[in-house]
């Protein structure tokens, strides 16, 4: 599919993301100005209040993005999934260099000037307005350029809270191992800085070498623009928020789950007539259950081993039917319900390349043990830190490595494998790629991992007040096998087919 | 003709700058309508006058009076619009046409655009400048002597009383400077200010003002016509005369540095005849 096609495709979502894309930054950039400029009058004119300010800009300036993302996940009012979290992290980014490069600019007024104008009679106040700030604006809108570009980039970041926006693309491609996606998401993302980039770039210069006309002009048209923005977004962001009875369906960032969040979604639609809001590709395990807490997504399949370990902290277990109530009973707590499996299990899965499994002989997990001090593995994120996950798996098994496990994206693990990077990956039991690439799946002798059967969870509220929500997820109870979950992750990708007419198929080819 | 009522007055002035003191007990009387040049060595306090007259700063002890009342008791933005300042670089706002320049304190003073804009016209054509070709330009396309003609334009913009003007040519080449000499007593004959000029040059002080202050070790050594500066035997005096000197024995008799209009300000005759 080449990627002037997949546009012309796709050209709907494409607008509505890039229309996203731009309201994020925009909103942000906005909002920072209004906030920026004030502060960095404060730190030019009063260093001793403004330092602090300053401080705990630059310091918010070094965290990543994801990480900034994860602490305001839980938080009210701010926290929560979609473009509100996104807008207020992209503020934060923003700030820094507005506020600099206010202050800066303040600072390098001419001192003569400052002279003249208070010995003209001006009150401090004209002559920041009159004087100091237009001399300014030209820093200041260098420090809004730098802003707004790299919001442009930051905003990619917020697909993995549900804000939409290119970034979507990026996520999606890097799940489907589709380089084509990605580039639909990235190349109007980079040209989007580019162009923004360039207009201010403009901006400044007419400020600074430009006619009196335009820079008496200029302010006013900047305020008009900003005042339509706002407007723009609060419509929007009505807009998206929509009706509140719309059912939420979440899914992690990872082919299975997107296809899995489609066919939820679909089953709902099909059997209740409800509108069903997609929140899928949402950046793992922990956003997805804050999310559902939270009543941003209203259902999700999880897995049981990972809500035993990942989520309620509980020791491995390997009985699957206890860690299924377990489970279930913790979530009746916490006001969710997990409904019936749906058949089949996403386990684990220790991969190594084909050829190497038979030449080496390769057939277990114990196998390995001889030949890993030789070797290098790449494991997710979630594996290396996961109580079930690597640390227990070497200590079980006895494994040694040449060097550290490499932590990579899951979406890369398997080329990475298949190209030689690794030479043993932790990828997933139903993972479409494992055939793509002719790899081979080591058993799990010793029992180590827990089970992981797919269910859905649900808002238990949801539930009572949409009872046909419950019906529908029940008729998925039991409807999908391992080889079924493995066929249609290899439909999306190593077929790049769309995930949604992946699961429409499978629904059709099932019916209830 | 009865004297003209004091302007400017000094009273009893301490200032201190740091462990410094600047001014210890300055007292000065500067009548309406006269030009008063004070002059002095780099760091003798010359603009911290200038600075005292329009309340950028305030006496340690002593009052200093502005139209008989205590600036101290001036609301400092009012006394600041009824002075004009003009200094050596000009501050001229780059952001600004030479029309908004000068139109900023009459803007301040709440003038409507009629009127500012009659009276830019009149400001330019008065400080020799075309006003249809010089209002709309800005700052960067004049020369240096253009722009302090602006300067001095702008000071006089809302007609103050009082101009103060603080080396207002010492940034010009010697021919441009001489030139704003003959500019400045022509434009001061039109509108009879009380100029306070504050100078190093000891001939532009002879050359532009009714009396001469020269400044000291914090007070006044002395304080009269430029002809009777001239000739004073004041140790503290002579060092500043010297220059005169020089640039006259080059001459040899034959002596013209400013073409000065009358006996009494020309630093040839009166400099140097011992």
């Amino acid at each position: 599919m080449t990627l002037l096609h997949f546009w012309r495709t796709h050209a709907a979502e494409f607008a509505a993301l890039l229309g996203q894309h731009v309201m994020l930054v925009g909103i942000s950039t906005l909002v920072a100005i209004a906030a920026g400029v004030p502060i960095g009058i404060l730190a030019a004119k009063r260093p001793r209040a403004g330092a602090p300010i300053v401080w705990l800009a630059n310091v918010v300036q070094t965290i990543p993005s994801l990480a900034m993302f994860g602490f305001l996940l839980p938080l009210p009012l701010v926290g929560g999934l979609g473009a509100r979290v996104a807008i207020f992290v992209l503020i934060l980014y923003a700030l820094l260099p507005i506020v600099r490069t206010t202050a800066a600019g303040l600072r390098s007024v001419d001192r003569v000037l400052v002279e003249a104008g208070t010995a003209m009679g001006m009150t401090p106040r004209q002559l920041l307005r009159d004087v100091e700030l237009p001399l300014a604006l030209p820093s200041i809108v260098a420090g809004v350029r730098v802003a707004a570009v790299i919001g442009v980039g930051t905003a990619t970041i917020a697909a993995a809270v549900g804000a939409g926006g290119l970034g979507e693309y990026i996520f999606r491609g890097l799940s489907m191992v589709d380089p084509t996606v990605i580039l639909a998401g990235a190349i109007p993302s980079a040209l989007l800085a580019l162009t923004i980039d360039g207009a201010l770039t403009a901006l400044e210069h007419v400020l600074k070498t430009g006619q009196r006309r335009a820079r008496r002009r200029a302010p006013a048209g900047l305020l008009v623009l900003a005042g339509l923005m706002v407007v723009a977004a609060l419509t929007a962001a009505y807009a998206l928020k929509g009706g509140q009875s719309a059912i939420r369906v979440g899914s992690k960032n990872f082919t299975e789950q997107i296809v899995l969040g489609e066919l939820t979604a679909q089953a709902i639609e099909a059997r209740t007539g409800l509108r069903v809001e997609r929140r899928l590709n949402l950046g793992g395990t922990f956003i997805c259950d804050r999310a559902l807490r939270s009543g941003d997504i209203d259902v999700y399949v999880e897995y049981s081993g990972t809500a035993q370990t990942a989520i309620f902290h509980q020791p491995v277990d390997t009985d699957s039917r206890r860690v299924l109530e377990n489970v279930k009973a913790r979530y009746a707590e916490a006001g969710l319900t997990l409904l019936d499996p749906l058949g089949f299990e996403n386990t684990f899965a220790m991969l190594v390349r084909g050829e190497d499994a038979r030449r080496l002989g390769l057939h277990t997990i114990s196998d390995l043990a001889a030949h890993t001090p030789g070797w290098r593995a790449g494991f997710g994120y979630e594996f290396l830190q996961r109580q079930d996950g690597y640390p227990g798996l070497a200590r079980s098994y006895g494994l040694r490595f040449a060097a550290p496990p490499t932590a990579m994206d899951l979406s890369l693990i398997y080329r990475a494998l298949a190209e030689r990077q690794v030479d043993l990956i932790a990828g997933d039991a139903t993972s479409g790629l494992i055939a793509a690439y002719g790899l081979v799946m080591l058993q799990d002798d010793r029992h180590y991992f827990p089970p992981y059967d797919a269910a859905p969870v649900a808002r238990t509220p949801v539930l009572l007040a949409h009872p046909e929500v419950r019906e529908a997820l029940a008729a998925l109870s039991g409807r999908i096998t391992v080889a079924d979950m493995r066929r249609m992750n290899h439909a999306v990708d190593a077929e790049h087919r769309d995930p949604a007419d992946v699961a429409r198929e499978f629904l059709g080819k099932d019916p209830r | 003709m009865a004297t003209p009522p004091v302007a400017i007055r000094f009273d009893g002035v301490h200032l201190t700058r740091g462990t410094v003191a600047v001014l210890r007990g300055l007292t000065l009387d500067i009548r309406a309508g006269e030009t008063v040049a004070l002059v002095g060595r780099s760091g003798a306090g010359k603009s911290t006058i200038l600075k005292l007259i329009n309340r950028l700063l305030l006496p340690a002890a002593g009052e200093v009076l502005v139209e008989s009342r205590s600036t101290s008791s001036w609301d400092p933005f009012e006394l600041r619009r009824r002075i004009g300042y003009v200094m050596q670089e000009v501050g001229l706002f780059p952001h600004m046409s030479i029309a908004e320049n000068i139109a900023v304190v009459p803007r301040l003073l709440g003038w409507d655009d009629g009127r500012v804009a009659a009276r830019v016209e009149e400001l330019l054509a008065l400080v020799g400048l075309q006003p249809l070709e010089y209002a709309r330009r800005r700052p960067d396309e004049l020369s240096g002597g253009q722009r302090q003609r602006v300067g001095v334009a702008r000071a006089l913009a809302a007609d103050p009383p009082v101009l103060l003007m603080d080396e207002p040519f010492g940034a010009l080449d010697p021919v441009t400077r001489a030139e704003m000499h003959r500019e400045f007593r022509r434009i001061q004959g039109q509108v009879q200010k009380t100029v306070v000029l504050v100078t190093h040059d000891m001939a532009e002080a002879f050359a532009l003002a009714t009396r001469v202050g020269v400044l000291a070790d914090g007070v006044l050594a002395a304080l009269d016509t430029p002809a009777a500066v001239a000739r004073s035997r004041d140790p503290r005096v002579r060092p500043l005369l010297e220059p005169l000197l020089e640039a006259s024995a080059a001459f040899g008799e034959d002596r013209h540095t400013g073409s000065p209009p009358t006996p009494d300000r020309d630093p040839g005759r009166d400099g140097v005849a011992p």
